[in-house]
């Protein structure tokens, strides 16, 4: 049995069923994230974990003890709230040892333990302040600190960065990357971003309107999605989806027309058999800009330059749109007429009731 | 040019108030220093520090200054600690909370004559009050209260009508306190009565501030309760500065002394405020 294991977690709120069955087993030291449009219920997963809530019905087992019925702080488990929730009557030193305080722990045992955790927080300067004479980031760092002392059996954390400024969040996403490499503990993630997901993650759980959509590793999600959910939600911008118009069946390939042109797919990558009414998937940045002889054609719409790279708006000569990843100094001018060409191994093919039905090329897993 | 424009029309709300501080002020310290009693109209010779010197060495003096302090003081902390503690009752939603708010906050809308009055007649009343039932049902003999307590009987009239002013105050105090505080604290194993003396307490510290500070500026000067029930007495021990004052210019017609009182109780006021403002004003700035 795994360190973590959810079983059927069912949540009811008066009139909302905010979580629809809920089964998942984490792994000791497993770094996960939790990610999902807003409303979906990853707040209310996170809260039932910790205890906020209370379940209507289902099981949550960690290290081998129920702890569904226990009360938050018997379960061992730390959590970082969105708003930081420093207390902020209290000291720097007086918020980090609060909960071993209240334990009764010896004094030593304090000391020691707050000096550990401000050294590698870098807020041993900061220990007599009061939350509010410190920044937003130091502030984060207490926040963090303060469930390090306790060094609790799985870290919670509810969008921690989502108050920091792009800067700030970059540079307390490697520090939370280190510190979970250093401690080694189990760490469950809630956020909106989807670098801090694909960067952060050992596994990725994506929810949407309370259930589970898929769960695994940031590559498996990003290469293998099993739904249009997640082949969306994963990626941005984000996979362009285009009907599919004929199918023609020549042998080991099928000849697809899509958008007013036309691909192929190895038959030996299908996993059930394709109906009309599919859906190619395919990323923006797995679409080229050629200057003949492409698999579709259309004109550019619009151009975005982000430095980097650039994203081509085009309108195919189907009148559908899609986006295409370009170089970062192409001459591409708006109203331009283009070809684009498919990378065939990352197409991505979808059934009628929008679950995938291709796998990855296989030579192209984890080159 | 423009300074001078804005300072004109400014000017007459600005001497109007000022008048309306001057006049009365001034009028009271001439009269402190005349003999002025309404007994002996067309008397009204300079006497100098006289009433000063009559008011402070009457002997109901340093009674009325004592039970002033006890007043307030016991006002005071009782208003501000069952404020807090039934505010925090009410805080966590129950089954007809609202009903229990509006009743906690009603008695600040009666009139303190009214209030004085149902204490008197329904709740003390020795023969028909509610407490003398109370004590004959428990088979005990029922007290007079207002002669027997009668400062304590004041007091608990007083509280009475200030106790919702602090419960709003409270109240709407506690709504704005940080919900996931409470919970950080919970997760790092605070009991409610470790998260209402370590987060609650220190968050209601600056509305603690300013309902001593707005009750003490009302309460030395508690007046009608004292003039509707006990009338100060038996003797003085009911007489707080503001019915002594009362006395002297009224019932012995003294208004010279009377002012000269008045002035005393607006120097002890801001000693008082002085005091109170170095003590508990640090907690308003930060
Ligand atoms: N106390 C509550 N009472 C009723 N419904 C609630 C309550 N709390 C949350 N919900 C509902 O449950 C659903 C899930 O909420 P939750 O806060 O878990 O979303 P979330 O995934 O964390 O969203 P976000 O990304 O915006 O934080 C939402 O539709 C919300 O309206
Ligand atoms: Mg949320």
């Amino acid at each position: 049995m795994s360190y973590l294991t959810i079983n059927r977690l069912q949540k009811h709120y008066d009139n909302y069923h905010a979580l629809r069955g809920i089964n998942l087993s984490i792994e000791e030291g497993e770094f996960i994230v939790f990610v999902g449009p807003s409303g979906c219920g990853k707040s209310t997963l996170l809260r039932t974990i910790a205890g906020l809530e209370t379940s209507s019905s289902g099981k949550i087992n960690l290290d081998g003890q129920e702890i569904s019925e226990l009360a938050p702080a018997k379960r061992d488990l730390a959590m970082v709230f969105q708003s930081y929730a420093l207390y902020p009557h209290m000291t720097v030193k007086e918020n980090l040892s609060f909960a071993l305080r209240l334990a009764k722990a010896p004094q030593t045992e304090i000391d020691e333990k707050v000096r550990i955790a401000s050294t590698s927080l870098q807020l041993d300067t900061l220990l007599e302040r009061k939350p509010k004479e410190l920044s937003g980031g130091q502030r984060q760092r207490v926040a963090i600190g303060r469930a390090i002392v306790r060094q609790p059996k799985v870290f919670l954390f509810d969008e921690p960065l989502s108050n920091l400024d792009a800067a700030l969040r970059v540079q307390m996403r490697l520090e939370l990357a280190r510190l979970h490499k250093q401690l080694g503990t189990t760490m469950i993630y809630v956020t909106h971003d989807q670098v801090e997901a694909m960067t952060l993650a050992d596994r990725v759980v994506i929810l949407n309107a309370g259930q589970i959509e898929q769960v695994g590793t940031p590559l498996e999600l990003y290469r293998q999605p099993k739904s249009r959910f997640v082949a969306e939600f994963i990626g941005t911008p984000k996979m362009n989806l285009i009907p599919i118009d004929q199918i023609d069946n020549q042998g080991d390939r099928l000849a697809l027309s899509v958008g007013g042109g036309k691909t192929s797919f190895p038959v030996s990558r299908l996993q059930e058999d394709i109906n009309t009414n599919s859906t190619l998937g395919i990323r923006p940045e797995h679409l080229a800009l050629v200057d003949s002889d492409g698999d579709l054609s259309g004109h550019v719409e619009l151009i975005e330059h982000l430095g980097s790279e650039a994203y081509a708006h085009v309108r195919l000569s189907n009148q559908q749109r899609i986006i295409v990843k370009a170089a970062a100094r192409s001459r591409i001018k708006d109203e331009q007429q283009v070809h684009i060409n498919i990378d065939t191994d990352e197409i991505i093919l979808l059934n009628d009731s929008d679950r995938v039905i291709s796998m990855i090329a296989e030579e192209t897993v984890y080159d | 040019m423009k300074r001078t424009i804005t300072r004109l029309l400014m000017a007459p709300s600005v001497i109007v108030l000022l008048l309306w501080m001057i006049i009365p002020l001034s009028m009271t310290i001439y009269f402190s220093t005349i003999h002025y009693n309404l007994l002996y109209p067309g008397s009204t010779r300079f006497v100098g520090w006289l009433n000063y010197d009559f008011f402070i060495t009457d002997p109901a003096f340093l009674t009325a200054i004592g039970n002033t302090t006890l007043l307030v003081g016991s006002v005071l902390i009782i208003t501000v600690v069952l404020g807090v503690a039934l505010s925090a009752l009410i805080d966590k939603p129950f089954f007809g909370r609202g009903i229990v708010r509006v009743l906690l906050i009603s008695p600040f809308f009666v009139m303190p004559t009214v209030n004085a009055l149902v204490w008197k007649n329904m709740m003390m009343n020795p023969v028909y009050g509610i407490f003398a039932w109370i004590w004959q049902s428990l088979g005990l003999t029922p007290i007079d209260w207002l002669s027997t307590y009668p400062l304590f009987s004041i007091i608990v009239m007083v509280s009475w009508q200030w106790l919702p002013f602090a419960i709003l105050v409270f109240v709407t105090a506690l709504q704005s306190q940080d919900h996931e505080q409470k919970e950080a604290a919970q997760m790092d194993g605070a009991t409610s009565w470790h998260i209402f003396r370590y987060l609650t307490i220190p968050h209601l510290s600056r509305p603690i501030t300013v309902v001593v500070m707005i009750e003490a500026i009302f309460l030395l000067s508690v007046f009608a309760q004292i003039y509707v029930s006990t009338n100060g007495g038996p003797g003085y021990s009911s007489t707080n500065l503001a019915y002594m004052i009362y006395n002297q210019a009224l019932l012995q017609f003294n208004v010279g002394t009377a002012s000269a009182g008045g002035l005393i109780a607006v120097v002890l006021a801001n000693i008082v405020a002085f005091f109170l403002i170095r003590a508990v004003g640090k907690n308003l700035t930060v």
